[in-house]
């Protein structure tokens, strides 16, 4: 109590708070704390994670780079990478335009349920992907009433490419909508009716003013979408039916060579991926140093 | 529709609403209807009978108990990573932060053959544990570090920006009250971190219990040793024994279902007790 009296005007008191150790704030931890913190950090990250990345392509490269070259030349291999691309090139346009309409839909304009559209597009990312491809084969399966109009009209679903396309869909979901909606919401309506406001039509509304607001986030959203579409393995492995060389996609190829013991041909395949998902990681990273204001739903999404 | 929603200037609610409810029933609602009318169809005393068998319910509580615990491991790491991530400085601390998200970019096949590959006997570091006399590929323990890898982003996540947005002042009021930076942590803390906690864990639970592509290959697949139940289902489907599936993929709804409610129950409690949104 005596101190309040001296203090304020003694600058010796100032100078040295009280049984702490220079550099150290109150809000810290103490410096063997955070090294000890980090080092645990950077070991367990280590085995968990980068481990796990460099032996892929360590496998792949286990009988040199000629190998793993010749191993992707399998007519096998091709079709799978195709059937991947496909896929992903059906799949990634039509999850980016439902996740633009719903997100328009439901930011934009108030109207009742909402809660409850958002939770049934979420639902994808709690239902097991197995589970999804079982839903698909019951739905769509030449033994169910939509499924067996399909078939007879030489469209079969489940068991080939369309089924494969609406799996990874059902997987993919969320992905562009979670990461529209809180954008959209916070940008509000005012610029899209002052666009309307000065005699824009609807569309060029859309396409001058909404379109590049969102942009970014979009981008962020398809990324994450197509990395997921090209990996996806348990969905696609229950409704593909992995017929060699026809509805088997890169992940379901990778299972097979595997168990086929063929580690080079799995393991090359496996890079392949390894690297696609490694560029996303690159771009989304680069996303959000670069324009993460504009991707306010960055830091809160999933 | 002017009763269902309020008015507004901008036009394409129609269309967008359209172009939403089209892709979302065939996508999403239509699947997992034709699932339950399927359960409905097969009839409760059926589905139970399906489900109580000595392998179903092993599988079950397999896929429960190790993503469970794979959930309470990252709950802890991933909240130690958040808390490194975004209070401390170090080199590489950037590249860190983006690798992190590797599990979400990574093809789960692809994390479940390296897993496998890195983990096994004669692998890089199975290698080590079993010279310790640790067996991990082939053993729920390997399912269990699947399952971790897997779920790793999540509670990071969903930590990092509330950890970026604590107030400094509240820290240093609970200092300035005498409390060690332990019990500031403990108490202070901890509480306000618990609801992203709580999501993230709900979110890596949820993923966990799912999960197929990165376990198979690690787990083994021995019968009421190392099956799970998600593979027990792919099974069932090539045994063309579609009842049989129906009931453990309803059986595996319905838990999962329960749990994330009870979990938003706790959320509501936490709510309430601490009185943060």
């Amino acid at each position: 109590m005596v101190d309040l009296v001296l203090s304020p005007a003694d600058p010796s008191r100032l100078a040295k708070p009280a049984r702490r150790p220079a550099g150290r704030s109150v809000t810290s931890e103490p410096v063997w704390l955070r090294i000890t913190l980090i080092c645990l950090s950077l070991a367990l990250l280590t085995v968990l994670l980068f481990a796990p990345l460099l032996a892929v392509f360590a496998q792949a490269l286990q009988e040199g780079i000629g190998s793993a070259l010749e191993s992707l030349a399998d007519p096998d291999a091709h079709s799978a990478i195709r059937l991947t691309l496909i896929t992903a090139a059906f799949a990634v346009p039509l999850n980016a335009v439902f996740g633009l309409a719903a997100a328009w839909a439901i930011a934009k304009f108030d109207f009742r349920g909402k809660a409850f559209l958002i939770t049934l597009i979420d639902l994808p990312f709690s239902v097991s992907p197995v589970v999804a491809g079982l839903c698909f084969v019951l739905l769509f399966g030449a033994n169910s009433g939509i499924g067996g109009w399909f078939v007879a009209n030489g469209i079969p679903i489940v068991f080939a490419v369309p089924g494969i396309v609406l799996a990874t869909m059902f997987v993919t979901f969320p992905f562009v909508a979670r990461e529209l909606i809180p954008i959209m919401e916070e940008q509000g309506r005012a610029e899209e009716e002052a666009a309307l406001t000065l005699g824009a039509s609807g569309w060029r509304m859309f396409r001058t003013v909404t379109l590049p607001n969102v942009r970014w986030a979009l981008l962020y959203g398809v990324l994450l979408c197509n990395a997921r579409a090209m990996g996806e393995f348990g969905a696609v492995a229950v409704v593909s039916g992995r017929i060699r060389g026809e509805t088997t996609t890169m992940p379901l190829m990778i299972e097979m060579f595997y168990n086929e013991y063929m580690p080079v041909a799995a393991f090359t395949l496996a890079a392949l991926l390894a690297l696609l998902g490694l560029v996303t990681l690159a771009a989304k990273s680069l996303l959000e140093w670069r324009h993460g204001g504009e991707l306010a739903a960055a830091a809160r999404r999933h | 529709m002017a009763r269902f929603r309020n008015q507004s200037a901008l036009p394409g609610f129609g269309l967008a609403s359209g172009i939403m409810m089209t892709v979302l029933s065939i996508v999403v609602i239509l699947p997992i209807v034709a699932l339950l009318a399927r359960g409905g169809q097969i009839g409760a005393g059926q589905l139970w009978s399906d489900i109580n068998s000595p392998r179903v319910w092993a599988a079950l509580a397999l896929s429960f108990r190790v993503a469970f615990l794979a959930a309470v491991f990252n709950l802890g790491f991933g909240l130690m990573l958040a808390w490194v991530l975004s209070r401390y400085e170090f080199p590489g601390r950037r590249l860190i932060d983006a690798a992190v998200d590797l599990p979400f970019a990574l093809p789960t096949a692809v994390a479940g053959i390296a897993l496998t590959a890195l983990y096994a006997p004669n692998g890089a570091l199975g290698s080590i544990a079993a010279e310790m006399g640790v067996k991990v590929a082939y053993t729920p323990l390997g399912i269990w570090i699947a399952l971790v890898f897997v779920g790793l982003p999540f509670v990071v996540r969903t930590v990092q920006p509330v950890i970026a947005e604590l107030d400094r002042e509240v820290e240093e009021a609970s200092a300035t009250l005498g409390a060690g930076r332990a019990r500031t942590f403990w108490r202070v803390i901890l509480p306000t971190l618990s609801p992203a906690l709580l999501t993230g864990f709900a979110l890596a639970l949820a993923r966990g219990v799912g999960e197929y592509g990165s376990v198979i290959f690690i787990a083994g697949n021995l019968p009421q040793v190392t099956e799970i139940a998600p593979l027990l289902i792919v099974i069932r489907l090539e045994e063309f024994n579609y009842d049989g599936a129906v009931a453990i993929a309803i059986a595996m709804l319905a838990i999962s279902f329960t749990m994330l409610l009870a979990i938003n129950l706790v959320q509501v409690l936490n709510r309430r007790k601490y009185g943060n949104a």
